[in-house]
């Protein structure tokens, strides 16, 4: 009798085992091993194991090194102010066995979605006290604040202080709420994407170019009005590879066409929410797989560049307020079209430059170095200037109005809701301080 | 019968081989052992000279930074670069010496953890840069008491023995004093040229824990 429980154990062991291993190591879907959902951040790729655990074994350094792959550029250009490096000296031993500071998941565990808080923290909102308790021995104006207000006050956030630090608050006080000139760059990078296209290989010499034109007239139509035509991208530009010797006719093209002339476009939209599970060679995300609220009709539309653009029309305008709101569903959404902002839209005597479309504050238009020249480009990702929303003051907010008007709307909840429907109901006294500490 | 003798035989021979291999098992152990020690002691470099050395090295570099640079270029020289705090973020923008040798410093943690060295003062515009551990208190009080000398000692942080060093930093221009005396978070604003105005730390580790 003994023996059969031994052999019924053995068996039922080895099947459990089996399968586990089978699944780890063939299976597509892993969701098995999954110990909590992922957080907003990376649900899209939760699948994707290994672009976080790309290494079986290894710990803490395996994860930093997968964080900062994805996510090192980003600090570096907000001029991080709490990088790793600050953390290195054995000084800082006995508070770092308190709280790892040089390690990304210390304050932004992954897979506990029931304790993450905003920004993909999962820390307690006090975090900063344990170093810096005695901040009020020489500010006396911090003597009285909540020892857990400091990060989520709109006055100084973890990483990105670009906006935030003193000699930029004093810099730029006493500025009228909205400029004489208020209008955003024009952009211009499509102009060294134009010249890369003159280089690209033309259609094989038996192809009927007319008579395929003749088959497609709708189509025709858009493309003659685009401006790729303007720029001599024909149909081989994007339904043939680059190769000369590849003929294959590409009958839908998608983002791997598109980025052979719009690589900094492509790498943005790849970073962001809308292409990041491209980056990880998965299937384009669809409004459906999100918990955000979306249009029934659009709910499974995959994103990528023609999603927003079009396939053959190009419109950027289009692409810059009606492509969003053709998806997104959500309250701030919802309330663009009736707010000061929206309104300007409508206004026809504007400029694009003088409107504010959703592209405006989210893609906003930034200096790039692309192939040694200087240009305006669009960033694509959407959520590079996102999160916390203080990142949004200097490349959007302040090309139009000013820092203490911006600092005071970004942290006006009730605002971000109406879509900036109003003036901001509060006063965020971060420049007053300042400006009192130079006095003083 | 014959079995039995045989067996008794090989069996005691492995019992001996054993007792052979594990005997020389610990000699060749303590042998090597004791003779690294021996070739650490023969070969290595007093950590007393080893930390001078760097700090030599580190001095060099400031001074000649904050005199030919900083004082040749910036507003008090040539004006063509700004040394600033916030050096990414305006045209032309510098490092301030102490930003330099920070940089310095966290370049070196990049490259070796056989010692690391920062930059500490009684008197710090960014209160970060206090002295923390009680070795750094002891010697940053003990520089400035004692003008022209050295603090040595060990001190455990972390579970790792360090051998620490402090030096005295000096204001080797008036480029040093007069900007931190009229920064608005300097809790000293009588500084002259000449005067230890911080020390240097430099660590070294000695005993891994």
């Amino acid at each position: 009798m003994n023996k059969l429980i031994w052999a019924f154990w053995l068996i039922l062991s080895a099947t459990i085992a089996g399968y586990y291993a089978y699944t780890l190591q063939y299976a597509e879907d892993k969701s098995e091993f999954l110990i909590g959902e992922a957080t907003h951040g990376h649900f899209q790729i939760e699948m994707a194991c290994s672009a976080c655990h790309s290494e079986a074994f290894g710990g803490e350094d395996v994860l930093q090194n997968t964080c900062t792959t994805c996510h090192a550029d980003e600090l570096k250009q907000a001029h991080d102010s709490h990088p790793k490096k600050k953390f290195n000296d054995p000084r800082n031993a006995d508070t770092l066995e308190v709280l790892d500071a040089r390690y990304c998941i210390s304050c932004h565990t992954e897979h506990q979605k029931e304790q993450t808080l905003d920004m993909g923290v999962t820390l307690p909102k006090d975090y900063c006290y344990h170093c810096h308790q005695d901040v009020g021995n020489n500010r006396p104006s911090h003597k009285d604040l909540a020892f857990d207000s400091c990060a989520n006050a709109g006055c100084h956030n973890y990483h990105d202080n670009r906006a935030l630090y003193e000699k930029f608050l004093i810099k730029n006080a006493d500025q009228p709420w909205l400029q004489d000139i208020a209008r955003i760059a024009e952009a211009s990078a499509t102009h060294i994407a134009a010249e890369k296209a003159e280089q690209q290989s033309g259609l094989p010499d038996q192809f009927d170019l007319v008579a395929h034109q003749q088959r497609h007239p709708e189509i025709t139509k858009h493309w003659q009005a685009s401006s790729h035509m303007n720029a001599g991208v024909d149909c081989a530009g994007c339904h043939q590879t680059n190769s000369i010797d590849d003929t294959r006719w590409i009958t839908n093209p998608s983002i791997k066409q598109c980025e052979n002339c719009h690589s900094p476009e492509a790498k943005g939209f790849k970073a962001g929410k809308h292409g990041m599970r491209l980056a990880q060679q998965m299937s384009a995300i669809t409004p459906a797989d999100s918990n955000l609220d979306f249009h029934e009709q659009t709910a499974h539309q995959q994103q990528s560049c023609a999603s927003c653009h079009g396939a053959h029309e190009f419109n950027s305008e289009y692409a810059a307020t009606e492509a969003c709101l053709d998806c997104h569903n959500d309250v701030h959404s919802l309330a663009f079209k009736a707010s000061k902002h929206g309104q300007l839209v409508s206004n026809e005597d504007l400029s694009h430059e003088e409107t504010v479309s959703c592209a405006t504050c989210h893609m906003p238009r930034l200096e790039k170095t692309i192939s040694g020249e200087k240009t305006m480009a669009v960033e694509h990702n959407q959520n590079r200037f996102l999160r916390p929303n203080e990142k949004m003051i200097r490349p959007v907010c302040m090309q139009c109005h000013s820092l203490e008007f911006s600092i005071d709307a970004l942290a006006d909840t009730t605002l971000i809701q109406n879509n900036f429907n109003g003036l901001p109901g509060k006063h965020i006294p971060s420049i007053d301080w300042a400006k009192q500490r130079k006095q003083d | 019968m014959h079995v039995k003798t045989t067996t008794l035989k090989t069996s005691s021979f492995i019992a001996n081989t054993k007792k052979a291999l594990l005997a020389g098992a610990v000699v060749a152990t303590a042998a090597s052992m004791t003779a690294c020690k021996e070739e650490a002691k023969s070969t290595g470099i007093e950590p007393k000279l080893y930390t001078d050395s760097l700090f030599a090295v580190m001095k060099a570099d400031r001074t000649n930074y904050t005199k030919f640079v900083v004082k040749r270029l910036g507003p008090a020289g040539a004006g063509v670069i700004k040394p600033d705090e916030h050096w990414q973020d305006i045209e032309n923008g510098t490092l301030l010496p102490a930003q330099m040798f920070r940089a310095g410093a966290e370049a070196v943690a990049e490259m070796t953890d056989e010692f690391t060295y920062s930059l500490q003062s009684t008197w710090p515009i960014n209160k970060q840069n206090a002295p923390k551990t009680d070795i750094e208190k002891k010697g940053l009080e003990y520089i400035v008491t004692n003008p022209g000398e050295n603090f040595y000692g060990e001190e455990n942080l972390g579970g790792v023995t360090y051998f620490t060093a402090v030096y005295p930093d000096v204001a080797v221009s008036d480029a040093c004093s007069s900007c931190h005396n009229d920064h608005k978070d300097s809790p000293k604003t009588n500084f002259k040229v000449g005067d230890v105005m911080g020390g240097v730390v430099i660590r070294v580790p000695i005993n891994e824990g």
